[in-house]
């Protein structure tokens, strides 16, 4: 189960973030925050006409949490909004309910997540922000906030 | 050594396939047998509400209710029964002490002396009462090794500064403050001091009228009694002074529409029905530590401090975070870079109970540059084999991550 969790792929990412660092042309910018481990995430969209040309974050978290930023910037590179929104449903059914879809390709690596409850929040958590920069909503979103 | 593992049951069970090793104990100690029974009894045969009744079963719940207080007095050595104000936990007695006596002492410009140390619990309520009153909160620095300079201490004081809040001994460093000194510096200047004794009760001879502080809080189940029950000591002279915090039966003398007049202490400070069957238990609780002795649980302690101190810095990486001459069995750490959200999840898997995060110390981390730390806590149930197994945790935690 904690190799479930802990695969190859979510240690390399969690170690080695892709497209960690400031994104200098976004024009959508969120901080995200979990309270309760104190994980920080800043993430910066690069969006054109409904279609995300480009993602990169900045933070401090756990392997989970980082490695799901990381996989998330790369899967979500080039899709429209409507899609973005199908994958941020089903990855949320994924870590929650462990429901596998296509949609998700890589992303599936993150489907240990679900049996271990406490962690649902790390994975999570760039989602959520990601949400909240996409709708531009002002101020910092917690995890705290929706449930 | 006494193995004091089979006084408690919870102990006795299997955590993903290994046996529970419980090292959380500054979050929460785990309760004897004699405590579960002793609220189980209570409500068997002598429940009733208290202070009220005429009859036997009122006034045996009552008997047992104030036989509790009673015993909190004698255990920390208080002047007298009424100085033991019995609240939900140490963070209401914190609250109670910011709102009651700030609200009626702070004015505007007023500084209150925070250490840098504190858990969220003893900076929050000030700064809640700070911008009520238009005071200030002071943060007293630290050292790297985690102490407070008394020097430096010292000459934080002006005519401004009307209170102290302190740890007596720290959730995350471990280190145990001199609060005899800070308690004369700070009467000598005339400022009380409040002592947040939550990590220090059941792990160090805590004598009130030695130390001379002022306030000290602490709560029960971080010393073996059940959740729900904190108490405020406060010298009799501030109670006093000072109004109630909250309104409601039983803190009242006479009531009517015209004038109300409010009972002594410490039912004043006392609104409400209590948590009557959790403030027996915690005297049992008591009774328990005090049939062990404070002297053994202290020289216990020390040693599985020592012990682990030494096993842990022997591994490659770690790092402790506190390195206080005088500490109580809490040691914080972090592991290289892999992050101890991922450290407590895998020491899970080995039946490990740590904490993992900030520790409700935010201002502290930041203090070391560190997002957050693993912490292993001790209490008396703990054994060298609890901490051979945190090591041996540690090196599947680092052969994951490798």
């Amino acid at each position: 189960m904690l190799r479930e969790l802990y695969q190859e792929v979510i240690i390399d990412h969690g170690r080695h973030p892709r497209n960690f660092g400031v994104l200098p042309n976004a024009n959508h910018h969120k901080e995200g925050f979990n309270p309760l481990c104190g994980d920080k995430i800043h993430l910066y969209v690069q969006e054109e006409n409904g279609v995300v040309k480009k993602i990169q974050f900045e933070g401090c978290g756990c392997a989970i949490s980082m490695a799901s930023a990381s996989l998330m910037s790369e899967v979500l590179c080039g899709k429209t909004l409507t899609e973005i929104n199908t994958i941020f449903n089903d990855f949320h059914l994924l870590v929650t309910e462990g429901n596998p879809s296509k949609n998700l390709g890589k992303l599936a690596v993150l489907g240990g997540v679900r049996e271990f409850p406490a962690r649902v929040k790390c994975a999570t958590l760039a989602w959520h922000t990601l949400n909240a920069a996409l709708q531009d909503t002002s101020g910092p979103v917690s995890t705290e906030e929706d449930e | 050594m006494m193995n004091y593992k089979k006084d408690f049951p919870i102990l006795n069970q299997t955590i993903h396939g290994k046996p529970l090793i419980y090292l959380d104990s500054g979050a929460s100690s785990q309760k004897p047998q004699c405590v579960i029974d002793a609220i189980s009894q209570y409500y068997q045969h002598d429940h009733a509400n208290i202070h009220r009744g005429v009859y036997e079963l009122s006034q045996r719940a009552t008997h047992l209710y104030e036989a509790a207080r009673h015993k909190i007095k004698e255990f920390i050595n208080a002047a007298h029964a009424h100085e033991i104000i019995l609240v939900r936990g140490t963070t209401e007695a914190i609250n109670l002490v910011a709102q009651s006596y700030g609200r009626t002492h702070f004015k505007v410009g007023d500084e209150i002396l925070v250490s840098t140390m504190e858990h969220h619990s003893n900076i929050v309520p000030w700064q809640m009462i700070a911008e009520q009153c238009g005071a200030k909160v002071v943060a007293i620095p630290i050292t790297d090794n985690g102490e407070i300079d008394l020097q430096v201490y010292k000459k934080l004081f002006s005519i401004r500064t009307k209170m102290v809040a302190v740890t007596h001994a720290s959730n995350v460093l471990g280190t145990i403050n001199p609060i005899k000194e800070m308690t004369a510096i700070a009467h000598e200047h005339n400022v009380p001091i409040l002592v947040d004794g939550a990590q220090a009760l059941p792990h160090l001879p805590v004598d009130i009228q030695d130390l001379n502080c002022d306030f000290y809080a602490f709560s029960s189940h971080k010393a073996y009694g059940p959740t729900g029950v904190g108490v405020l000591y406060g010298k009799t002279e501030l109670l006093e002074k000072m109004p109630p915090y909250q309104g409601g039966g039983d803190m009242i003398e006479r009531v009517s529409f015209a004038k109300t007049t409010y009972a002594k202490l410490p039912a004043k400070f006392e609104a409400g029905t209590p948590n009557i069957a959790d403030v027996i238990g915690f005297g049992v609780a008591i009774d328990y530590l005090e049939k062990i002795g404070i002297e053994t649980i202290v020289g216990k302690e020390q040693d599985l401090l020592a012990y682990a101190t030494e096993k842990l810095s022997a591994i490659p990486e770690l790092r402790i975070i506190g390195n206080a001459a005088h500490k109580v069995a809490v040691i914080s750490f972090v592991l290289g870079d892999i992050h101890p959200h991922d450290i407590g999840t895998v020491l899970d898997h080995e039946g490990i109970a740590v904490r993992a995060g900030h520790h409700c110390a935010m201002p502290l981390m930041e203090r070391y540059n560190i997002p957050a730390c693993v912490r292993a806590s001790f209490g008396i149930y703990n054994t060298h084999e609890d901490v051979d197994a945190l090591v041996a945790g540690l090196e599947s935690v680092k052969r994951l991550f490798k």
